[in-house]
């Protein structure tokens, strides 16, 4: 029960996208497409489950009982740089077909903030290990439903006469807007 | 603009190193250097909060003499009371609850000996802004759901539309209700404490301390600490 | 390139948040009011000085296989010590910005700045596009602060400015800061194109 709660509070109430406002590069950036924004969707969920775990990990082994805390920033980034570049190896070598889908997505992510922001996250909220990856992964599908509705929004906005000055990333920041309205009416039932 | 450094293993590695070994060293020295001020500004802020909630003068140190109790749903209320020459006049409650609009709310209500509320502070709370973030000025004195005075018991205080005598927060009911359970739960554990009135030493427990650390409990940084020595 | 315009790049022609649309994480979440979108502005541009001065001075020790993490390692040392000057000396701010300070590590100004500026560049110049960025991204932060402050609570800077019972609630809360940050564009794109 907890961990359902756990995933509608992420994907819905507390969108990342929409209401914690992480993310928002490559919500902007990845979003003309449908089919880049499922790519874009798998590539974060795969990256951020994977550094949720290993952030999580070194923080309960490493920075707890030695007292350093202090250095949180710095080893969670560089975590997260390592595990990107590490996915990306590892992915060219096994598995190319997947390398050509997410492959140009990868290096995107080290700076989405929303990954190291889970991290972070996580920490803070005191949550366990299994709590933790239930929140990465549902954050992970919160984004990827946000950036696939949006960019579906954007595919129609191509067909529409959208006056001079909105045109581009106006236009696009409004109907963000929107749509957060639209998720603000999940508020409060959790 | 001399030549790049070449990229090979030995290179990479040296450098890589000896970066992070500066900017971690240069991190330490800055956390050695603020460590204390940022433990006093924490320390301060639940020192004003306790101030605030107390009406009357006071010459104990609360926070020393604080002591913690469990609650059932695996949280922890912190109580410090406050003694003039060793008579209780009030007790500061550091209290919380999980049913904000936006998650948890946590409050320092203060409490007169007779058990009615002398005043209370809202700690943190995520209620949206210009609603249920009211509620640090609502239910004070001047506020238009005043609670000051009132005494909970053990019964509890409940809004006018659940049939209690408080005036809600104008379209933020559920935040309304969160923050009476909060007052409420600090007000049941502190009746449930009768040591506190009859000016005895409250308990120092020790022992619940470790108990509650050992939980996923929200602990204070105080707690947390006690944990990691 | 003159010093002069190392510094005002990044405050018109190049602004990182109206004009080149980065960083835009921290620009929608901490702007509820004017403070806040300063306090986050200017811990921004501390980090962006200091990662600049020291990436433009170190650049060329750093093989280029290992200059990303290089530089987010010194990026995000200095985003620790704003983090921790700030719980210290300036808590309640520290508390309203939360999460996005250390963030900062992850803005993407900050390492494309590096990247793009400093570790091509010298020195004083570095310095001086930092400062440029950093009060190019404050002042935006500033200006859409005032904006969502004025009307989601009628207020500039904590001061009333409407009656006390005004205010358009939506403005503070997540869509506002869409709204707001799109309808200033789409006004700052106007008088840019006019011009």
């Amino acid at each position: 029960m907890e961990y359902i709660l756990i995933f509608i509070a992420a994907v819905f109430v507390n969108n990342i996208v929409l209401a914690q406002f992480l993310g928002i590069c490559p919500f902007l950036g990845v979003s003309k497409k449908v089919s880049t924004a499922l790519g874009m969707t798998g590539a974060v969920t795969f990256v951020m489950v994977l550094a949720t775990l290993v952030t999580f990990i070194v923080q309960k082994t490493i920075l707890d009982p030695f007292n350093i805390g202090f250095m949180q920033t710095i080893t969670f980034i560089l975590i997260i740089a390592a595990l990107v570049q590490m996915v990306e190896i590892i992915l060219k070598k096994v598995s190319p077909a997947l390398y050509q889908a997410l492959g140009v997505f990868l290096p995107l992510i080290t700076t989405n903030c929303a990954v190291l922001g889970v991290a972070i996250m996580v920490i803070q909220k005191e949550f366990n290990l299994l709590e933790s990856i239930v929140f990465a992964a549902s954050i992970a599908i919160g984004f990827g439903l946000a950036l696939t509705i949006f960019a579906g929004i954007r595919e129609q906005l191509n067909l529409v006469n959208v006056p001079k000055g909105m045109q581009g990333s106006p236009i696009a920041l409004v109907t963000a807007g929107l749509l957060a309205m639209a998720f603000m009416g999940f508020s409060g039932i959790v | 603009m001399g030549k790049k450094l070449e990229s090979n293993f030995k290179n990479m590695v040296l450098v890589l190193f000896s970066v992070t070994l500066i900017s971690s060293a240069a991190v330490a020295y800055v956390n050695s250097l603020t460590i204390a001020s940022i433990n006093k500004a924490k320390e301060t802020k639940q020192a004003n909060a306790i101030r605030q909630v107390i009406p009357g003068a006071f010459n104990n140190d609360p926070v020393a003499d604080t002591w913690k109790v469990e609650t059932p749903d695996g949280g922890t209320l912190e109580f410090f009371p406050a003694k003039q020459d060793g008579e209780t006049v009030g007790t500061a409650v550091k209290t919380y609850t999980k049913n904000g609009f936006g998650g948890e709310v946590w409050l320092m209500v203060g409490f007169n000996p007779d058990g009615s509320i002398s005043n209370y502070s809202v700690l943190e709370h995520k209620e949206t802004p210009g609603l249920g973030s009211k509620m640090d000025q609502w239910f004070t004195k001047d506020g238009k759901g005043s609670i000051i005075g009132k005494k909970p018991g053990t019964t509890g205080l409940k809004v006018k539309k659940d049939g209690g005598d408080v005036d809600a927060i104008t379209a933020a009911t559920i935040s309304s209700r969160a923050f009476l359970d909060a007052v409420n739960r600090a007000s049941a554990a502190l009746a449930g404490n009768a040591d506190v009135y009859s000016g005895a030493t409250p308990k120092a427990t020790p022992d619940t301390t470790q108990a509650v650390c050992g939980k996923k409990a929200t602990c204070d940084s105080l707690c947390n600490q006690n944990c990691k020595h | 390139m003159s010093n002069l315009s190392n510094l005002t790049r990044g405050l018109f022609k190049e602004n990182p948040t109206f004009v080149l649309l980065l960083g835009m994480c921290p620009t929608l979440g901490v702007t509820t009011s004017a403070i806040n979108g300063m306090g986050m502005g200017l811990a921004t541009a501390f980090v962006l000085v200091m990662s600049n001065l020291v990436i433009s001075l170190v650049a060329n020790s750093i093989p280029d296989k290992i200059r990303i993490p290089s530089f987010i390692v010194i990026i995000a040392a200095f985003v620790t010590i704003v983090d921790m000057s700030m719980a210290a000396y300036l808590p309640s701010l520290h508390e309203s910005l939360g999460l996005f300070i250390p963030l900062i590590v992850v803005n993407c100004i900050v390492l494309g700045r590096a990247e793009a500026f400093a570790s091509k560049n010298g020195a004083f110049a570095s310095m001086l596009d930092g400062l440029g960025m950093g009060l190019g991204f404050t002042m935006s932060l500033t200006i859409l602060g005032c904006v969502r402050e004025l009307l989601g609570s009628g207020k500039i800077f904590n001061l009333p400015v409407f009656n006390e019972n005004y205010g358009m609630l939506v403005f503070v809360l997540a869509p506002g800061a869409f709204l707001a940050l799109g309808y200033l564009i789409a006004f700052i794109n106007r008088i840019r194109k006019t011009n």
